[in-house]
């Protein structure tokens, strides 16, 4: 066991820092250490993801006939850590990580050939109808209903906390396409061009002021049966499947050191007094760094694993868990960092559209936004209660 | 990089394993708890025998030349079983210092020895006014002709009464920085005098004082240069194993409560059914896994820089530390009225984690040195 890197995964790493060098733009870079919601806005997301897709890395976790890099987990960790370490653009994972994997696993051919590639250049830019307003955590309860009618399905009902819906010419969704004794068996998985007739986007502030999710309604919204991903009521296995994905494919520990590092640079500026004088400061930063720590090390027991063709296990959901509550306590301990400067409201979004310099430092701006919309770590894709619950099952077995 | 166990590391464990759940058993900790060292004899030859004893020590003196992977794979195993066996105080830390800092007919004579059984040492170092403060050290050493004299006082030696030399550390007359040095003293050296007591949670423990204990001047370990940074690595070393047997300790509680909840029932139902104990249950088990990563970084780190090396073994001490008392008070918790009675051993291993926690500084201690080391201003 040894946590250095060979030649070879030395010399990987100096090809993904030249390659960064190369193609992260100063614009994507300002928009990004200014980004106050989960993901990127498209305007630094797409153009970072098309500059991956041309190196032939815009989906390095997909298989390598479909576009993937057949890297090693270890080589993936070096990609992950170097992307965050210099601070790139974060798209949304909605097209490479979720329905594309869904796609490859139980779509059609024709769906493959067409989807596949556009997800790659972000031709298309995919958002996700899973929650409805009744239907949170219980998502299987959901009721927006899509009717066979001939060779085409009406959609109606409405989803929630859909991310990026303004910005999205694709939607993938959830949808009851039958009534059956057990809830989930009547739920088929499709595919929605968000141009169609009769979908109206209500946009929907969170408390950081940013504009990420909206509600989506559907009215009479009429798409082809083709759009059907895999057998009609199959749609709750495809999208558990994805879940998984969404919970355990990423490696968020280097983003979270990142975030770490930006608040201990913020803590030993003048600008803040130099917070890190404050011993509980610096004391707490060694708290979150070291749970950042027991984290990596996590990370990477499960990369060990995949790469030895062994199953990580239910490990997913604790990985969502943990980095879900270090994100909140990173975030918690920038806002205790930056002290009065918390108070400011700057209304201006995206931030890095800014025009007049702020009343406070404005690498300082985005740190009050994000620890208000950050609150939504421990709720999507599944909340901290529910990780909890699949823990509870899949590692004790209770 | 690559984090999967050799073939050797996987037969080390399934032996390990085996042993603790074949031989270790409530009933010879038990008889174990009665014995003057608290500890059996027979075990400890059967430990020179299984090679544990020589794992981590060095080849060219009679040892396997084991790393902290190996030693941590051990100190879980025996975190499990609760052992009393003196494997931290003579292997890890004893041998440890010799090895890392002895005159090379030092490690000659004494570690062929420790590796086969025939000698055990402990580390005498801790003092009431230090605390968990490794630097300080107010006992003295004063050259006499060709012989040095220690006065002062010891506290928390581990398996003292049982070890056949102590390693004891002085302050040189001048009291200088740098002024640190080890000297090996035959638990019988005259002014010697030893308070020997039952440690909590398993084993012994003695506080010394030194009065004008005479030893001769080749008594001192290594050369005449400041021990400080040896006993640093060294203890750092003991903090990665004793994360390890900590991380064996709270994967048993947790099993054990596991067990317990399932099959235990109020209301007509198993505790387990209930929404507020499974969500306690899996917290302790996040806490489980979370220990076991910073013992693996601990031990990974274990032969890195000063710097480096005492993040990691800090940052598990911290954590793990935090994370025991977690999964202890809730293994109590969840097993009632019969968590708080010596009717269970989920007593013993809360005791013990407790132990764990106070030896070299708790989780307060170890935040603090991790600020420290990373440059912060504490």
């Amino acid at each position: 066991m040894d946590m250095t890197f060979g030649d070879a995964e030395l010399a990987f790493q100096q090809e993904v820092r030249d390659f960064i060098a190369a193609n992260l733009t100063p614009d994507m870079k300002r928009a990004e250490s200014l980004n106050a919601s989960v993901f990127s806005e498209p305007e630094a997301g797409v153009p970072w993801q098309r500059a991956l897709n041309a190196k032939g890395w815009g989906a390095p976790g997909w298989p390598v006939e479909y576009g993937g890099t057949g890297w090693t987990p270890a080589q993936r960790w070096i990609f992950e850590t170097e992307c965050a370490h210099a601070g790139v653009p974060s798209p949304t994972p909605m097209g490479v990580k979720m329905v594309g994997p869904v796609i490859i696993g139980f779509g059609s051919p024709e769906q493959k050939n067409y989807f596949l590639p556009r997800i790659l250049s972000c031709e298309d830019y995919w958002c996700q109808g899973y929650s409805e307003p009744g239907s949170g955590s219980d998502l299987s309860s959901l009721k927006t209903r899509a009717v066979r009618d001939g060779d085409e399905y009406v959609i109606n009902g409405t989803k929630i906390w859909t991310t990026h819906a303004h910005n999205a010419n694709m939607m993938f969704a959830l949808v009851r396409t039958s009534d059956e004794p057990r809830q989930q068996d009547g739920i088929s998985f499709v595919l929605i061009d968000m141009k169609s007739p009769g979908i109206t986007i209500r946009p929907i502030l969170t408390i950081g002021g940013d504009h990420e999710v909206n509600q989506v309604f559907f009215d009479d919204v009429r798409i082809p049966a083709s759009n059907l991903v895999g057998e009609e009521g199959k749609g709750w296995t495809y999208g558990k499947y994805l879940l998984e994905f969404e919970r355990g494919s990423g490696i968020a520990s280097a983003k979270l050191r990142k975030a770490l590092h930006r608040a201990a640079a913020f803590a030993e500026s003048e600008a803040t007094g130099r917070a890190i004088e404050d011993p509980d400061i610096a004391i707490r930063m060694s708290e979150v760094e070291v749970d950042i720590d027991a984290l990596e090390m996590t990370e990477l027991r499960v990369l060990s694993a995949l790469q030895n063709g062994q199953n990580p296990g239910a490990v997913s959901s604790i990985l969502k868990l943990r980095t879900s509550e270090i994100y909140q306590a990173v975030s918690r301990l920038a806002v205790d960092v930056i002290g009065n400067d918390g108070l400011y409201v700057e209304p201006t979004r995206p931030l890095h559209r800014l025009n007049a310099p702020p009343a406070i430092p404005e690498d300082e701006l985005a740190v009050m936004p994000t620890h208000l919309n950050g609150r939504a770590y421990t709720i999507f894709g599944g909340t901290s209660e529910i990780q909890r619950d699949i823990i509870s099952k899949l590692v004790l077995g209770l | 990089m690559d984090l999967t166990p050799s073939d050797e590391q996987r037969l080390l464990r399934e032996s390990a394993d085996r042993f603790i759940a074949e031989t270790y058993t409530t009933k010879l900790r038990e008889q174990n708890a009665k014995e003057s060292f608290g500890f059996s004899e027979a075990i400890w030859k059967q430990f020179a025998d299984l090679g544990w004893l020589a794992l981590p020590l060095p080849e060219a003196h009679g040892g396997i030349g084991g790393g902290a992977i190996e030693v941590g794979i051990l100190m879980e195993a025996f975190g499990r079983g609760l052992v009393s066996e003196p494997y931290l105080s003579t292997v890890v830390l004893g041998a440890g210092l010799v090895a890392e800092h002895g005159r090379d007919e030092q490690k000659a004579a004494l570690l062929p020895k420790v590796a086969d059984g025939t000698l055990r040492l402990a580390f005498a170092h801790a003092e009431r006014a230090a605390r968990a403060d490794l630097a300080r050290v107010d006992t003295t050493s004063r050259k006499d002709g060709d012989q040095y004299v220690l006065d002062g006082a010891k506290v928390a030696v581990l398996d003292g009464a049982s070890a056949d030399q102590l390693i004891v550390s002085a302050r040189l007359a001048n009291n200088g920085s740098g002024s640190l040095r080890l000297f090996l003293v035959p638990r019988e050296a005259a002014g010697l005098t030893l308070a020997d007591y039952p440690r909590l949670g398993g084993g012994r423990a003695c506080n010394l004082t030194l009065q004008s204990v005479r030893v001769p001047a080749d008594a001192m370990l290594g050369g005449d240069v400041n021990a400080y940074p040896a006993v640093e690595a060294v203890v750092d070393r003991a903090l990665a194993a004793m994360s390890a047997e900590a991380v064996g300790m709270m994967q048993t509680l947790t099993d054990k409560t596991l067990d317990y909840t399932k099959v235990r029932k109020q209301f007509g139902r198993p505790l387990a059914a209930n929404q507020v104990v499974r969500h306690r249950l899996t917290d302790m088990s996040v806490q489980v896994d979370e220990a076991r990563s910073m013992a693996l970084r601990a031990a990974l780190k274990a032969e890195a820089d000063a710097a480096e090396r005492g993040r990691a073994a800090s940052g598990a001490k911290a954590k793990i530390g935090k994370g025991a008392r977690f999964v202890a008070e809730q293994s109590v918790q969840l097993h009632g009225g019969m968590g708080v009675t010596e009717e269970l051993d989920v007593g013993a291993y809360f005791k013990r984690l407790l132990a764990f926690e106070t030896l070299f500084g708790g989780s307060t201690h170890h935040y603090r040195r991790h600020a420290a080391l990373s440059g912060r201003p504490v």
